[in-house]
């Protein structure tokens, strides 16, 4: 079986029993292993695989295939799956292994999905680039000496070099939309609270959410129909109706916002004008809107987010689970040593900037006036939302950037994040495609949509998709890293 | 940042810093906090705080107990236990 087949493609395929879903499981196992230098997993679990495969396999023969049953998958390292290992790419959590599953776990895993092991991230998923991680840094497999973006940069690279069909990620300020765009894949941010953050490790609990990665958007609907729904565990999920199984295609009036592609530079605008004109081609409807609180929304999202990871990473004392210094001389000693040694230098940063923000002093100039510049920026899409169906926008200001460009000044990193924050900071859903390519790397174009509008996102890209074929490109067979591997 | 204000967030954070780190991170605070900074410059008069993305109020379940994690399975993974409790170094003489 292609190696770079979609799930849409594999569904077909193991109803047909063209393939086994064993022989699917272990093809990704043996691709896993054999590219082991993108350092895209943390884990893999064998065993787990090919026994849920012999199930799925069976499922098949007696009801024929449904959902994604024997679909092969990666869960990004943040989602706790029962008896597995769920670091967080964490010193913290190396050995912690998960004592009950993350809802999404429950969900694909009742979708009939094979788990074939746990994606790499930035550590937390605190980065841009997946650099951040204890395991090491991701590579992009269209160039191994550049990063793989982040944070879900694992499960990005993954999808990209056919170790896997599909995957998921989680996105706090881009963490999807971003590392789709550098490696070429396709990604849903969804709305807030369509999909559970239940045994989903909490960065930023009012912006985190998760969600599907794939080489299409076909396939990111029928993953989000095993990923999506409302969960008693989580609070903040939503009860709102499914994502619809159909693409609904009429023609649309597409918001083009001056702010972000007054910011782009040459190469980046002609690949996204080039993009411009083919969704016009599509039947659609283009006009100028403005959103004018965007300059803003980084400064914003740094002080949301890592307020919320100071608070939520308070829970990390070495005491209850996650690393425990040895011989400490008394609890204070115990719990400065541990989160010390525990965490990476990133993550110090945001627990730091979060006591800052917060602290007496501060907290009205830094949390509360971030809190107030958020709802400018969700009234500023609201506003356009009035007026258009969805917004057109790049994903990246660049592509791919190399393997330590961005680690002497931390903001330079945080920057990078300027067209995906904002569609967060509003808890809005949105989709990454690729759009182009530039000096050989891919670029993606990014559809942002009022709340629980996926339906319209996913139809937008599906016929995207119809009309271009970026999303068919496949990365070099060989680049520098694979070199030095073999 | 003056070393004053870093020890102080690291007293906050519990997090002990070498003084190579604390002098590097102390850099790195002030581009964030210049970057941050950014924000000051809108107009927020008037515009109420916002802390959920979908301006929801989270709804209250029941009061009722259910069905959740065993606490043997819990602490499996925890780093120091005994008969079902948490070890922590003395806290009182």
């Amino acid at each position: 079986m292609n190696a770079f087949a979609t799930v849409a493609e594999l569904r077909a395929a193991l109803a047909e029993r063209r393939v086994s879903a064993v022989e699917l499981a272990r093809a990704c196992l043996d691709r896993i292993a054999r590219q082991s230098h993108l350092n895209a997993f943390v884990s893999t679990c064998p065993e787990r695989a090919l026994e849920r495969a012999q199930a799925a396999d069976l499922c098949i023969a007696q009801h024929g295939q449904t959902g994604l049953v024997g679909i092969p998958f990666a869960h990004k390292d943040i989602f706790c799956v029962q008896g597995l290992r769920t670091t967080c790419a964490s010193r913290m959590l190396a050995d912690f292994v998960a004592p009950y599953d993350a809802t999404v776990a429950t969900r694909m895993d009742a979708a009939g999905a094979v788990l074939v092991g746990k994606a790499n991230m930035d550590e937390f998923a605190m980065g841009s680039s997946s650099e951040s991680g204890h395991f090491g840094a991701v590579r992009n497999p269209w160039d191994t000496g550049r990063v793989a973006g982040g944070s879900s940069g694992g499960s990005a690279a993954a999808v990209a070099a056919g170790l896997v069909p599909a995957s998921t990620g989680t996105d706090t300020g881009g963490s999807i939309r971003q590392p789709a765009a550098f490696c070429g894949i396709s990604g849903l941010k969804p709305t807030y609270g369509r999909v559970s953050r239940y045994g989903m490790i909490a960065f930023a609990s009012s912006l985190d959410q998760g969600g599907p990665m794939a080489r299409t958007a076909e396939d990111l609907r029928l993953l989000l129909a095993g990923m999506e729904g409302s969960d008693p565990r989580d609070s903040t999920s939503a009860d709102v109706p499914a994502t619809a199984a159909e693409a609904d295609a009429r023609p649309l009036r597409i918001g083009l916002p001056d702010e972000y592609w007054s910011a782009l530079d040459a190469d980046m605008g002609e690949a996204l004008d080039a993009a411009r004109g083919v969704v016009e081609r599509l039947g659609h409807g283009l006009v100028s809107i403005s959103l004018p609180h965007t300059r803003a929304a980084v400064a914003a999202y740094y002080v949301v987010s890592s307020a919320e990871a100071s608070t939520n990473l308070s829970r990390y004392d070495g005491v209850r689970y996650g690393h425990r210094a040895d011989a400490p001389k008394d609890l204070d000693d115990l719990y400065r040593r541990s989160r010390s040694e525990g965490f990476g230098d990133e993550v110090k940063r945001r627990i730091l900037t979060g006591a800052y923000t917060l602290s007496v002093g501060y907290y009205d100039a830094y949390y509360q006036k971030a809190q107030r510049v958020r709802r400018l920026i969700r009234r500023d899409f609201l506003t356009a939302f009035a007026s258009v169906d969805a917004i057109l926008a790049p994903v990246t200001p660049t592509p791919a950037f190399e393997l330590d460009a961005m680690q002497a000044d931390p903001t330079d990193m945080y920057r990078q994040d300027v067209f995906t924050v904002p569609a967060s900071l509003a808890g809005l859903p949105a989709l990454s495609v690729p759009c182009g390519r530039i000096g050989g790397l891919p670029v993606g174009m990014q559809l942002i949509g009022p709340h629980f509008a996926e339906d319209r996102l996913l139809a937008l890209g599906e016929a995207w998709q119809r009309e271009t074929d970026w999303h068919t490109l496949r990365p070099p067979e060989s680049s520098r890293g694979a070199e030095v591997a073999r | 940042m003056d070393s004053e204000t870093v020890d102080k967030l690291m007293r906050l954070s519990a997090l002990d810093l070498d003084e190579e780190a604390r002098v590097r991170l102390g850099l790195d605070l002030d581009r964030i906090v210049a970057l941050i900074d950014e924000m000051q410059s809108v107009d927020t008069e008037g515009v109420l705080p916002l802390a959920h993305p979908l301006d929801a109020v989270q709804p209250l379940r029941p009061d009722r107990a259910n069905a959740a994690v065993d606490r043997a399975t819990l602490q499996h993974g925890a780093p120091a236990t005994r008969d079902g409790l948490y070890l922590v170094p003395r806290v009182v003489e």
